[in-house]
């Protein structure tokens, strides 16, 4: 890469450093000075580390023909980091529920904590799990090195000031009430920024690919990429008050409102938590297993089918409300429908396994994608049966769509993705090809497993309970339950809830551990005669 | 490299394609996936067909079976309107003392008065009816206003102390603040007092003393009577008893006498119908502390 270049990148940031002090000169709230600070300190040691590695002739070492995978670790390191914060977050939200005492200051009431909880483990953990992956796999299927330079650096770091600015908003108080697109109208203009450079990064990536045909694996990722920043713009319609200031209002109001947000937190499900991650499935269950896709033809069929029914299932959120019937109708169709979409990757999954099942004894990471694999099946049979709208009259509102949404979570989301960082541990920080301690991952995988029976089976029990209590009428004809006594009910099941986090969370410590032990180098002392996992 | 291969384990060929060391075979779309895949699709013409499902330009498509879901919730509160219909009329009809000798009517009354008791009293009174700090327990037999029909009635219907100015018939009562009448010596000593008419320890000495304040000094036997036996028609609780709607300890007591806390409640007549009214003092003179007029 030219020095011109580097020169020029440098003088965006410095430009981006002086956009953020006038922001934090002109602010008329402290918290947007606040977090204009905080872009001040990103731009500057961006500014820092960039001029560090250009004097110091450091980039000239980095080769066209080499691929570009330090930005692929850093990605491990962060979903590392993230999952553990967010998996905390998660045992601390759900600890409040069953004990509320721990509803202490403003700053940490569960009202303010959820969305951090659920931005760090679909956005930072889940985000940084896809950035990473998807570098990985765009290259290695495509034979060619990330496109455009030092892009996929500003997409990395770009990305982690996106969630800094956002948790640090929650926890003091900046929010738009948008569920799953919580942050604010400046943090908005960000990430679609980010956004729009980590789509040139892959598709540029793409387009100067050595390989004739794509592999299915980076078609769902281009989906992911392209949808979500389609729903994040729809979604974020909004007017700012000041363009120094936090607060925003929304361009819609009352059911146009509602349905643009479910229209983006459905596909936030849709393609950020199923079609991008069934992306990284289609590359690490085949490497992993050693054997090839089981079908072509599924793949493409599935996954047109896929994208295409996802799109208009958004109205179940939102059955029995002030949405036409026309919408909820079309919105229970489409979902029902998209039952078998979701299950040719499932199918295309476990059968990958065929030829190869022996091997579940002998590798826990395969373990972990396969059962990842199998709580996806359940999770997208579970959704369409909930969208039909007498089951969702029982379930709406409901601890069952928190089991729901985490048996697809902790289940697919989770296990793929730790499986994928296992897979990449051992092959991009280990001098030996493998992870410190197998025995380790096998140990995380039994308390992961556990530690979501427990969740989910508790709010199945719980929310179906709750439901039903809801809707009990005595045969005089009248409410058997208050809603508080409902919530009384649910009491021992939120501490069986908080009980699966934390065994969810100690496989996660344990992953670090291992994460740790393998950068160093090491191998299980135990395991030393083992052979190591071929490559 | 388009070259097709045979898989030894499954004796399917592959497409040819190859990307990082990934094959894929070329099986065909497992029929019970493609006929399901089907079947769903067939399911969504008949449902949007049954159903309002499509926008036409004014308007949207009705559906053969022309029902919405105003419509459904509509049939479902009218079965159990229905189903509640005549026991309603005849309850609102009813004088209490009716509705207490009809079997029938009572359960019902009891179970309506339940339902709307769980929706508006447990606030306060906490769930059936057990009372917290400064509210009244309503399971026992210690009445402030009294544990008739007539006098719980009464007092769901007017509140207690709720919007005197508006509502002249609102139980109201004021206990003055002897912090500003009596010396602390005097209310030390009547506190002692207090202690001993509600068969609590206390300093015999002081207490004596204390007789003399409650009963000429003060005179809190106006309305808490010579004995602390209390006094219903003006809301003067007894003392004589364990029972205490804030505490019976020496400083809640001596704090009570000093500068008394005064709770309110509702008048219910601004909000609930007068046959939820009569249903709410059925279920509470049925919690257990209900005498008789």
């Amino acid at each position: 890469m030219s020095l011109t270049v580097r020169w020029l990148e440098m003088g965006v940031l410095a430009l981006g450093a002086l956009l953020a002090l006038v922001m934090a000169a002109k602010a008329v709230d402290p918290l947007y000075a606040f977090h204009a600070w905080i872009f001040f300190a990103a731009a500057v040691l961006g500014l820092f580390f960039m001029a560090r590695n250009t004097f110091s002739g450091a980039y000239l070492r980095e080769k066209e023909t080499e691929y570009m995978d330090k930005v692929v670790k850093y990605g491990v390191v962060a979903t590392v980091f993230w999952g553990i914060i967010g998996f905390f977050m998660g045992v601390f939200v759900a600890s409040e529920l069953a004990w509320p005492q721990l509803n202490l200051a403003e700053w940490f009431n569960f009202g303010r904590l959820r969305p951090v909880h659920t931005s760090a483990v679909i956005f930072a953990f889940g985000g940084n799990a896809l950035i990473a992956t998807s570098f990985y796999v765009v290259q290695r299927t495509n034979r060619a090195r990330l496109a455009f330079g030092n892009l996929a650096w500003f997409v990395f770091w770009g990305y982690q000031l996106f969630i800094v600015l956002a948790a640090t908003g929650y926890v003091l108080g900046v929010t738009q009430s948008r569920e799953y697109a919580e942050p604010e109208w400046y943090v908005d203009v960000w990430i679609t920024i980010v956004w729009v450079a980590y789509f040139l990064v892959y598709f540029g990536t793409l387009v100067k690919r050595n390989v004739s045909h794509i592999y299915v694996a980076n078609w769902f990722y281009l989906s992911f990429i392209v949808t979500i920043a389609m729903l994040h713009l729809g979604n974020n319609l909004a007017l700012p008050v000041s363009f120094f200031g936090i607060k925003s209002y929304s361009l819609l109001s009352g059911a146009p409102d509602a349905i643009t947000q479910w229209w983006y937190g459905h596909n936030a499900v849709g393609f950020f938590l199923t079609a991008a991650f069934l992306g990284m499935m289609y590359y690490f269950v085949p490497k992993q297993a050693e054997r090839p896709v089981y079908s072509y033809r599924l793949s493409i069929v599935h996954f047109w089918a896929l994208t295409f029914t996802y799109i208009w299932a958004g109205p179940h959120h939102l059955h029995y409300t002030a949405l036409p019937d026309w919408v909820q109708t079309l919105g229970m169709v489409m979902s029902v429908i998209l039952w078998m979409p979701s299950w040719g990757g499932m199918i295309n999954g476990l059968m990958t396994l065929s030829g190869a099942w022996d091997k579940l004894r002998t590798d826990p990471i395969l373990r972990m994608m396969v059962i990842a694999v199998a709580f996806y099946g359940m999770s997208t049979f579970e959704g369409p049966m909930m969208s039909i709208k007498s089951v969702n009259a029982l379930s709406h509102y409901t601890d069952w769509t928190i089991g729901h949404v985490h048996s697809g979570a902790l289940g697919w989301v989770g296990m793929i993705s730790m499986g994928a960082m296992y897979y990449l541990m051992g092959r991009m920080f280990s001098p030996n090809g493998r992870v410190y301690s197998y025995r380790l991952v096998s140990w995380h995988f039994w308390l992961a497993t556990l530690g979501i029976v427990l969740y989910a089976a508790a709010m199945w029990v719980s929310g179906i309970m709750q439901g039903l209590m809801w809707r009990e009428y005595d045969d005089q004809g009248f409410l058997v339950y208050s809603f508080a006594e409902t919530v009384e009910a649910m009491h021992p099941y939120y501490v069986i809830r908080a009980l699966g986090g934390l065994l969810y969370l100690t496989g996660a410590l344990i992953m670090a551990y291992n994460f740790y032990m393998t950068a160093k180098g090491r191998v299980s002392a135990a395991e030393a005669e083992l052979a190591p996992a071929r490559a | 490299m388009a070259e097709r291969e045979r898989d030894e384990v499954t004796g399917t060929e592959t497409t040819g394609h190859e990307w990082d060391g990934i094959k894929e075979l070329d099986t065909p779309l497992p029929r019970w996936w493609l006929w399901t895949f089907y079947a769903t699709i067939i399911w969504g013409i008949g449902y949007t067909l049954a159903y309002p499902a499509l926008p036409l330009i004014h308007t949207n498509t009705k559906g053969f079976l022309g029902t919405t879901n105003r419509m459904e919730l509509e049939k479902e509160l009218k079965t159990v309107r229905a189903q509640r219909a005549e026991k309603l009329a005849k309850l609102e009809k009813a004088s209490l003392q009716d509705i207490m000798k009809n079997d029938e009517l009572r359960a019902f009354a009891t179970r309506m008065g339940e339902a709307a008791f769980k929706v508006n009293c447990v606030q306060c009174h906490q769930a059936a009816g057990r009372g917290a700090y400064g509210y009244p327990n309503l399971q026992d037999d210690d009445w402030l206003w009294g544990g008739t029909l007539e006098a719980i009635h009464y007092t769901i219907t007017h509140g207690a102390r709720y919007n005197p100015d508006t509502n002249e018939e609102t139980r109201q009562s004021d206990m003055p603040a002897f912090g500003e009448q009596l010396e602390p010596a005097q209310i030390e000593a009547v506190t002692e007092y207090v202690l001993k008419l509600s068969g609590q320890e206390h300093d015999a000495r002081k207490a004596e003393a204390g007789k003399k304040v409650f009963e000429e000094d003060a005179g809190c036997n106006g309305c808490h009577g010579d004995k602390g036996e209390g006094n219903q028609e003006l809301g003067a609780p007894r003392l004589s008893d364990q029972i205490w709607l804030f505490s019976g300890s020496r400083e809640a007591i001596r704090s009570q006498i000093t500068k008394p806390k005064h709770g309110v409640m509702p008048a219910w007549k601004y909000k609930l119908d007068k046959a939820t009214i009569k249903a709410l003092t059925v279920y509470v003179y049925s919690l257990g502390g209900g005498v008789g007029s």
